[in-house]
């Protein structure tokens, strides 16, 4: 694929990336800060960039946890369900968070709100159950401070 | 002037540090507030410390709400208030500890390199420096180290292989991908003493002749991401990095295999995180098929201290073949949780127990996973064993990167061996059917227990294919997933059989 103009914010974003080697994840990560998730339509461009066949990205990209395919919700609430946490009580703060939000764990609400998923263990295991919400981390979650962080997403 | 202490530490920040540091600076008193790591005990974060003529002075866990009464109690003088802890290194939780690796995390200013230097940082390269190649890494032998990452091999021999290996290009590589629940030695010394690693990685490229370097932190870690990469670009001011040896920071995206260190390498390639099928060792072809040492952050934060005080002071403690000292970490629901290094040899229920206080929530200590979701369960029958790599073996588990989860009696056990299966069927790099498929098998025929549908014919449907995991997987993720299950099984086994569960109860 020709370098095009309507790639341009694409292309600013992955040019910085291309001389490293092993460049597909920094440039995932990069896309995914800009646009907040990592559209179909850029992984040709980006396996053209890197001279990569379009499996290839798509390969990596459904490979790791991180990488989105669709929007997030307007705010993203990620609880720790590893053991640590599951041991002070986080499964409960699971089902307490889906049915106060209305949507399952690894969804985005149908009116674009909330994304709630759970998140494979913050290193915060001293001072569990924790979480994170649009990338601020919690620790020594309760029901009643779950509670206040869903209040400020519903407001 | 006066001189506060706030951790940066992400423990200290999930529960309010930040906060506690916007109150300080709402006083209108002049200060320099420092971000410090944590000293690691986590029950006191935000554990906030004053520079006083006694030394400094702690205080915690302090919340922005305690600060103006706090202020009010004379803090900045040391003053007496209910949550003082007065001088952090006597309190018995610091002082019982033998620091090594952790020496100078929660006191030096994570930001600074010259902090660094002036508490000692350093030294441990420069003597390495002094040294010819093979005198350096006999040193690393004599020392007994041996990986903390996990499967505890003896790091001098593995740099020896990458240090005999004729190459244009050779690598260091950190993994602190440290995805093991109840594990946070990699991330505090990474917020709280980065240069420790940034020394470390510069002496074992001394070591192997290696010319770059790449710490690979999973994405779950901003704050440590942010921390190394102030170090890398301060030791680059310094002219530590960017002459014969360079380092960069890469970032996981939340993938548990990529661990493993095959798998680490494919994705530092910009790859899909898949298990490489050894040989070759990476110590021949690694890294872009480049000679490389993969270590974990605790084994490369170790090596300046070997240097700096020599081999014999770090082989002298520790217990038969395992050296040195453990940074145990102490988690979940554990009354006095948080990173508290020792000489290996302590036992599992000291640790527990008088270290660790029992649980946060009070009731009996029924149940301790060591090492993370591959790791065993045991039961309190077994706190007699001591940390060593080959007592844990023994005893059927293993110590992996030195977690300790604490459960009390509320935990259903069954539940949590369901959850070992569910966690290695959604993290299984999919290269191997026992991984992939028996996982998946796994979690169904622990529903029928749960369920009370023919529990002694299908837990032994689970010990079969426990053993073809065990020894059929290419990796430890499929391997090593029989420990949590069976385990738990074998030390708990009323939670596996609803109708002795209904007898017990009556
Ligand atoms: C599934 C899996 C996950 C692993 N995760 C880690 C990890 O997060 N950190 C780590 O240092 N080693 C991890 N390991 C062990 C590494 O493969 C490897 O043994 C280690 O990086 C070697 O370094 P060391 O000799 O310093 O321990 C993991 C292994 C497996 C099988
Ligand atoms: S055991 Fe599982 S994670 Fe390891 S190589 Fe096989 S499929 Fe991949
Ligand atoms: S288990 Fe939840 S933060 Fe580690």
């Amino acid at each position: 694929m020709a370098v095009s103009a309507e790639n341009a914010p694409l292309d600013a974003v992955i040019a910085p990336f291309l001389k490293e080697p092993g460049a597909l994840l920094p440039i995932l990560h990069a896309v995914q800060a800009a646009f907040g998730y990592v559209d179909d339509a850029a992984v040709p461009v980006i396996a053209d960039r890197l001279n990569l066949s379009r499996a290839d990205v798509h390969g990596v990209l459904t490979f790791y946890h991180d990488f989105r395919r669709k929007p997030a919700g307007r705010h993203v609430l990620k609880l720790c369900s590893a053991e640590a946490c599951q041991s002070m009580g986080a499964n409960d703060l699971i089902a307490q968070a889906s049915a106060r939000l209305a949507t399952p764990m690894h969804s985005t609400r149908a009116d674009g709100v909330v994304t709630l998923e759970p998140v494979y263990c913050l290193g915060l295991c001293s001072a569990a159950p924790s979480a994170m919400l649009d990338g601020q981390i919690v620790g020594r979650l309760t029901a009643a401070r779950l509670d206040t962080l869903i209040d400020g997403i519903a407001a | 002037m006066i001189t506060v202490y706030v951790p940066g530490d992400a423990v200290a920040v999930a529960c309010g540090a930040d906060e506690v540091v916007a109150a300080l600076l709402a006083t209108g008193i002049e200060l320099t507030i420092i971000r410090n790591g944590s000293r690691g005990m986590h029950w006191l974060e935000p554990l906030v410390e004053v520079t006083t003529s006694e030394g400094r002075i702690g205080y915690g866990p302090v919340s922005a709400g305690d600060v103006a009464g706090l202020v009010a109690a004379g803090l900045f003088e040391g003053g007496e208030h209910p949550l003082r802890i007065g001088r952090p290194e006597q309190h018995p939780f610091i002082a019982s500890q033998q620091r090594m690796t952790f020496a100078r995390c929660g006191i030096v200013d994570p930001a600074s390199m010259d902090d660094y230097i002036a508490h000692g940082g350093g030294f441990g390269l420069e003597r390495a420096r002094a040294l010819e190649p093979t005198q350096r890494i006999d040193l690393v032998k004599a020392s007994g180290l041996r990986g903390r990452g996990g499967a505890g091999f003896p790091t001098g021999i593995k740099w020896d292989t990458v240090a005999l290996a004729d190459s244009p290009r050779k690598y260091i590589v950190c993994n602190a991908d440290e995805g093991d629940s109840g594990t946070f030695a990699d991330r505090m010394i990474m917020e709280g003493d980065p240069f420790e690693l940034v020394e470390g990685m510069i002496i074992a490229a001394l070591c192997v002749g290696a010319d770059y370097g790449y710490v690979y932190i999973r994405s779950e870690y901003p704050h440590a991401i942010r921390a190394m990469e102030i170090a890398i670009e301060g030791a680059r001011r310094r002219g530590w990095l960017g002459s014969e040896f360079d380092m960069e920071v890469r970032v996981g995206a939340g993938a548990y295999v990529c661990g493993e260190e095959t798998a680490l390498l494919e994705s530092i390639e910009g790859k899909r995180g898949q298990v490489r099928a050894k040989p070759p060792l990476p110590a021949h072809k690694g890294l872009f098929g480049m000679p490389t040492v993969i270590n974990n952050v605790l084994s490369l934060t170790a090596v300046p201290h070997i240097f700096a005080d020599g081999p014999e002071v770090y082989a002298a403690v520790g217990l038969g073949r395992s050296r040195g000292t453990m940074p145990v970490q102490l988690a979940g629901n554990c009354r006095h949780p948080g990173l508290y290094e020792t000489p290996f040899g302590i036992t599992l229920g000291e640790l527990v127990n008088d270290i660790g206080g029992g649980t946060a929530s009070g009731r009996p200590v029924y149940a301790v996973q060591v090492g993370g979701p591959l790791g065993a369960y045991f039961p309190p029958k077994l706190f007699d064993t001591p940390f060593d790599y080959e007592a844990f073996t023994k005893a059927g588990g293993l110590i992996g990167h030195g977690g300790i989860t604490v459960f009390d009696d509320t935990v259903d056990m069954a539940g949590m061996a369901r959850f070992a299966f569910e966690f290695c069927a959604a993290e299984s790099c999919g290269k191997c059917t026992p991984c992939r498929i028996g996982a998946t098998r796994g979690v169904e025929t622990m529903d029928k227990i749960i369920a009370g549908d023919r529990p002694e014919a299908n837990l032994e449907l689970i010990a079969d294919l426990a053993e073809t995991m065990k020894f059929g997987s290419l990796c430890a993720l499929g391997g090593f997933t029989p420990y949590p299950v069976m385990s738990a099984i074998t030390h708990f086994p009323e939670h596996f059989n609803r109708r002795a569960l209904a007898l017990a109860a009556e």
